[in-house]
């Protein structure tokens, strides 16, 4: 058996010089971590994130939110000062797993997994948010779209860590949402799922609009032409009717043990016309 | 990995382990510090098994690394009993009948105390939602509500703490449960075992060798053995029944299925974990497997096993009257096909044990619902006398049929014997639901026919069970199924059919209900077509034909006693009338939601199908006055241990507190057969009642009184009443009887009498049956094809509740059993081999259910008691289904009713459009 490390750094420092050393893997909650090695024997170097500090979990500066790699769904689901373009993204924090799931797991984590059944990736991509990656070259951001590269992959390079998830705010009333389709109540991976966040104008004129698809292909998919459809439309359930078949061309849903690709593509338009109906309650 | 120290407390108690950092939590609680009482139900946070408190807030151990546990407080289920006492929430669990085998106890106790410290009077979604995310596979999840939701009020539970027969008497054996005390399979070993794993097939059928495992001993210096085919000392061979035993401990050159073992590690723990599964040398050879009946009944398809040809095992039958004729006549005539899945029992204990050689015998401590067929199997395969061989069965943690058949014990005994060390093994979910018996899958054709006025005129039944590799229960799944298919029902003609079939699929073996949960789908949902063409309410086109005292079955039994069905119609009438006017205003104006109620009924004959099926009970008195149950018939969670000291302490007119309780170790009790089948308060019980009266007419002898004479035990005397004079023993002048120090010792059999059957099937298959109906309230989402069950009422004919609670906790696990049957539970070799792709229902999914306990008295049964284990799940899908076609018009005939699959069935009604 290979020697292998744990190192459980206290600063960012430490944690970036080690993985600008060595090859790492990255350890935060542990709920995608563990699952994954279920059976087989631990043989590689692990860097323990979860007590890195000098970070507020969640913080607001400069019109924008910062997730802090540490930040879990239990704590979004806690924090009362967020916007209500956030209500979608902690819709799905009470939804991933339970309880015990949701006190561990990182955002994150769940978006560096990218798996495509990740509940946090639609609505971080209807946030439009931002992943802050950090490593001894120094800082760069990439929009979630550029950051995952497919299914349990991504552009994150070996010495680099996700620091942040960075959403920026206009101070716009918003509206958010997110529906997800599981065969049961609690622990059940998505069918499909619908994430979305508009931002209105006073007069309740729609000036932006984000709709992520998630689970209907390896990464996540944002509905431009839905989307583009949407703007400048008053906010009202007519806004329903609008969704179209061909909204849906960047999604390839595949058949799998939770449905078959028919039947997502079915399921989704409705979740689509849903989300619209709720946006406009 | 390096070691660290890590420095922490758990319940307020510092600790400092020095470990791998990366250590599971879970592990170092169990490994490191002996607190056992977290439980592991599959390392990967599907289950909530292993639910703690990490610095108050409910966590999974499993997924925690220690390293992150320095400078926390960790708090377990050991932590909750203050000063020597249950917590409120545990005396409320335990008063409530919340846990009955009680492996998701810890974890769910753990969760319900992060949600009381936030919330101290939470509301119902409050429970749910806080729970969500332990799985409990017993209990249905309702009484763990309840037992919640009262810690806020004020109204105690309906308990008794009389032990009469009737009472609800908190579980005997319930304290352990509540205090993380009970030892469980993987809760004990002794402290210089070795481990055991098996290295298992990766392909659906292939043929392999092995090559040099030499590097893998020089590379891996704690690796002590590895065990194959040829070490076994006696037969490589195993089986339910005495012939055609046709599965091997170890795959000899040539595995039959994805799980099956081909060899096994034995070494020091770190070792064992150390290895890859790849490093050890095995040359496979695939072959295109057979998966599904379909392929192996195809003309071309390869023999399986030498004795059965075109890959049947074994045919059932049973004929009455004319079928044919009988169809023609009919005024109406229905056929269809329908399919069932493979179901994994989902027991969160995964099987778990140890065995140690002593002297010339073997011990095997291990999870099992078996003991006695336990240790003679083990002695087949050990070349030993079966006196050579004690089962001492670990408390169970969820067994439903699966723990029926052998699993580890054979490979931890082979090896605890050669190597003279103790042997533990714990399987992992993904091998224990890999490796360990299914519910049957069945591909049924069945044809019903009817008069116009409603009377059933005929049933047509044809039904093959995929048996997987090996035959395990398939042959009692083929004898069962015909005698039950036509249902609970008076069917002049009946032609029922089954086989067995044997593919390259995990062997089936049994689960609750043997094969007729999956009959009842096709023959319920049939009889609902038949009401519909002939324009009858369903539920009384179900009680004109349903089978009551005098009614002859289709085996030709004339039921002269306790058929209780019509009684538990009338029960759920009220309901049924009142929910399907519900259903149909709340249809008037929804709009994608739709409302519906169904009604299935069940029977199920208790105990074995028309063999010997035997218990011996003993009562042993002993000199300081004390009662001694000698009790074989093994607590699964069932509850068995509380019904068998309530008949003891009835049946004797003694207090509970004077009965010691000995229970299943083959040493130690008489053999009362297996927990299986509905069968221990039936058959076991009225053993118990012979042993009772035995030990009574003993004591009386001994006094020279006649019937009807009193006695009364104080300590050491021991005074007997004939009504007119008393008189006194000092029992600790008697010399002692048996060889545990009884001074008189009452022992009682009881064999339900039974018949074989002949050629058509007709005779007495049981002595006594249970009868059960369920009424199903849905919520269909017609434009996503989910399905939410709003509410389930249960009536069931016991014969007599021996115990209330229990009874109502076996209905509320057989309805969530029974809906997850329904909804969502499909076991695909090979794909949904955990539990968040394998899933079962959720405390959010299971609803309200009412209960309704018919006491239609069995005489030979103890007090008039039957079972229930079984009859409580089989109504419950049908219900679902029937209340999903209610609905919405959509018949379901494949299940389960996966959302993607109820969308299909919805389309082709034609009534609902593609989204757009
Ligand atoms: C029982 C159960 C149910 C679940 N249910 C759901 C569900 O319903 N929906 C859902 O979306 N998810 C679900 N999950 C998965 C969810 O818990 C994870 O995706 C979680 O959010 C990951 O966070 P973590 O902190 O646990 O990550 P970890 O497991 O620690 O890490 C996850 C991955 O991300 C990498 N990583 C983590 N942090 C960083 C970082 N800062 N920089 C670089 N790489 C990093 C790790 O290397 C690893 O590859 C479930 C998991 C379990 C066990
Ligand atoms: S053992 Fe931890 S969740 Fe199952
Ligand atoms: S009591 Fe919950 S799993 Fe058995």
């Amino acid at each position: 058996m290979k020697p292998s490390l744990y190192f459980r750094p206290t600063n960012l420092q430490e944690a970036l010089t080690a993985l600008s050393a060595n090859s790492w893997s990255v350890l935060a909650g542990g709920t995608d971590f563990y699952p994954a090695r279920l059976g087989k024997p631990l043989e590689e170097n692990v860097l323990d994130v979860s007590a890195i500090d000098g970070q507020e979990k969640i913080s607001f500066n400069d019109g924008r939110w910062r997730l802090s790699l540490q930040a879990t769904w239990s704590d979004l689901i806690a924090d009362n000062r967020l916007p209500a373009r956030f209500d979608g993204l902690k819709r799905a924090a009470r939804e991933v797993g339970g309880v015990q799931i949701q006190n561990r797991a990182t955002i994150c984590g769940n978006l560096c997994n990218a798996s495509p059944a990740a509940d946090g990736i639609p609505n971080l991509l209807a946030l439009d948010a931002q992943v802050e990656l950090m490593s001894l070259q120094g800082r760069r951001t990439l929009p979630i779209a550029d950051f995952v590269k497919g299914n349990r992959r991504t552009f994150r390079r070996e010495d680099e860590l996700v620091t942040a998830l960075l959403v920026p705010d206009s101070g716009r009333p918003a509206r958010s949402v997110f529906l997800k389709l599981g065969a049961r109540k609690y622990l059940v991976i998505s069918i499909v799922m619908v994430g979305a966040v508009l931002e209105l104008a006073e007069d309740s004129r729609i000036v932006s609009a984000r709709i992520a698809v998630g689970a209907c292909s390896p990464v996540a998919q944002r509905l431009p032409l839905l989307e583009e459809g949407l703007i400048g439309r008053r906010l009202e359930t007519a806004l329903a009717d609008m969704v179209h078949e061909r909204h849906l061309a960047p999604l390839a849903p595949i058949d799998d043990v939770r449905g078959t690709a028919d039947y997502r593509r079915d399921a989704v338009i409705t979740l689509l016309q849903r989300s619209l109906t709720e946006l406009a309650r | 990995m390096t070691q660290q120290s890590i420095r922490f407390t758990v319940n307020d108690t510092p600790a400092e382990v020095s470990v791998d950092p990366l250590r599971r939590l879970a592990d170092v609680l169990r490994e490191d510090l002996g607190l056992t009482g977290t439980k592991i139900g599959c390392n990967a946070g599907d289950c909530g098994a292993c639910t703690v408190l990490v610095d108050g807030r409910q966590s999974c151990a499993c997924l925690v690394p220690i390293g992150q546990a320095a400078g926390h407080a960790i708090v377990t289920v050991e932590g909750l009993v203050a000063k020597g006492q249950l917590s409120q929430l545990q005396q409320a669990f335990q008063d409530h009948g919340a846990a009955q085998c009680g492996i998701c106890t810890p974890g769910m106790l753990m969760a319900a105390s992060d949600l009381l410290a936030q919330t101290p009077s939470p509301s119902e979604q409050d429970v749910l939602d806080a729970l969500g995310g332990v799985l409990c596979r017993c209990t249905g999840y309702r009484k763990i509500v309840d037992a919640v939701l009262s810690l806020g009020k004020t109204t105690a539970a309906p308990v008794s703490r009389n032990a009469v027969v009737g009472a609800r008497l908190p579980k005997v054996d319930g304290l352990a449960k509540m205090t993380g005390a009970e030892r469980y399979g993987a809760d004990s070993w002794p402290a210089d075992s070795l481990v055991l794993r098996a290295i298992r097939s990766p392909h659906h059928h292939a043929r392999f060798g092995f090559g040099d495992f030499a590097a893998l001993f020089a590379a891996h210096p704690g690796l002590v053995k590895i065990l194959t085919a040829a070490d076994i000392p006696g037969q490589n061979v195993f089986g339910i029944y005495p012939t055609g035993k046709d599965q091997p401990v170890f795959a000899e050159g040539y595995a039959r299925f994805r799980g099956e073992a081909i060899c096994a590690l034995v070494g020091d723990a770190a070792t064992i974990a150390a290895i890859r599964d790849d490093e050890v040398p095995v040359e496979w050879e695939t072959l295109s497997p057979l998966q599904g009946v379909e392929a192996a009944l195809s003309p071309h398809a390869a023999q399986l096993h030498e004795t059965a040809k075109g890959n049947v095992l074994i045919e059932g039958r049973l004929a009455r009257g004319d079928v044919d004729a009988a169809i023609t006549k009919a005024d109406i005539r229905l056929s269809d096909n329908f399919q069932t899945s493979f179901v994994e029992h989902a027991y969160i204990e995964p099987e778990a044990g140890y065995a140690r050689r002593v002297g010339d015998r073997l011990e095997i401590f291990a999870t099992t619902q078996t003991p006695y067929m336990d240790r003679d199997e083990v002695a087949l395969i050990m070349g030993l006398r079966q006196e050579q061989i004690r089962i001492i069965p670990s408390a169970v943690g969820g067994g439903f049929g699966g723990k029926l058949d052998l699993s580890l014990q054979p490979m931890i005994g082979v090896a605890a014997w050669l190597l003279n060390r103790p042997v533990r093994c714990t399987y992992s979910r993904p091998e224990s639901m890999a490796s360990t018996t299914k519910r049957h899958p069945a591909s049924i054709a069945i044809t019903v026919a009817a008069t116009k006025e409603g009377r059933l005129s005929a049933v047509r039944f044809h039904g093959d069970y995929n048996t997987g590799a090996y035959a395990s229960w398939g042959p009692t799944v083929a004898n069962r199924v015909p005698v039950h298919a036509m249902g609970p029902y008076h069917v002049p003609a009946v032609y029922c059919t089954t086989r067995a079939i044997y593919t390259n699929d995990t062997p089936a073996g049994a689960f609750r209900g043997f094969g007729v949960p999956q009959a009842a789908i096709a023959l319920e949902t049939m009889l609902d077509d038949l009401a519909e063409k002939l324009d009858l309410c369903p539920f009384e086109f179900r009680y004109l034909n349903a089978l009551d005292k005098g009614s002859v079955t289709a085996s030709g039994q004339r039921l002269d006693a306790s058929v209780g069905l019509r009684a538990c119609l009338d029960a759920l009438r009220p309901q049924w009338e009142r929910l399907r006017l519900e259903a149909a205003d709340f249809n008037e104006t929804s709009r994608h939601l739709r409302r519906g109620v169904g009604v299935g009924c069940g029977w199920y004959g208790i105990g074995n199908t028309s063999l010997p099926n035997p218990s011996i009970m003993r009562i042993g008195l002993k000199r300081d006055g004390c009662i001694t149950l000698y009790s074989g018939a093994l607590d699964i969670g069932q509850g068995s241990n509380t019904i068998m000291m309530q008949i003891c302490a009835d049946a004797l007119g003694v207090p509970l507190s004077i009965i010691d309780l000995v229970t299943g170790d083959t040493d130690l009790t008489p053999d009362a057969g297996k927990t299986s089948a509905s069968r221990q308060t039936f058959v076991s019980g009225a053993a118990l009642r012979l042993a009772a009266d035995d030990l009574r007419g003993q004591i009386l002898r001994l006094a020279n009184v006649g019937e009807p004479g009193r006695f009364a035990l104080d300590g050491r005397t021991l005074r007997v009443s004939d009504g007119v004079t008393d008189q006194v023993i000092d029992l600790a002048r008697l010399p002692a009887a048996g060889e545990n120090g009884d001074v008189l010792v009452g022992e009682g059999r009881f064999d339900p009498p039974t018949t074989p059957l002949d050629a058509d099937g007709q005779g007495i298959p049981y002595a006594t049956y249970s009868f059960s109906a369920q009424l199903a309230l849905v919520e269909v989402d017609i434009e996503l094809g989910t399905t939410k069950v709003l509410r389930i009422a249960a009536a069931a004919d016991v014969g007599k509740a021996i115990n209330p609670t229990q009874v109502e906790g076996q209905l509320h696990g057989g309805v969530a059993q029974g809906l997850g049957l329904a909804l969502m539970e499909e076991y695909i070799p090979g794909r949904t081999e955990n539990l968040h792709d394998y899933l079962i229902p959720t405390i959010g999914d299971v609803p309200p259910i009412d209960t309704y306990i018919i006491e239609d008295e069995e005489p030979l049964g103890p007090f008039g008691a039957k079972g229930i284990g079984e009859p409580a799940l089989v109504p419950t899908a049908p219900a679902i289904l029937n209340a999903i076609r209610h609905a919405t018009g959509a018949r379901v005939t494949r299940v389960p009713a996966t959302p993607d699959r109820l969308r299909a069935a919805l389309r082709a009604t034609g009534r609902y459009e593609a989204a757009k």
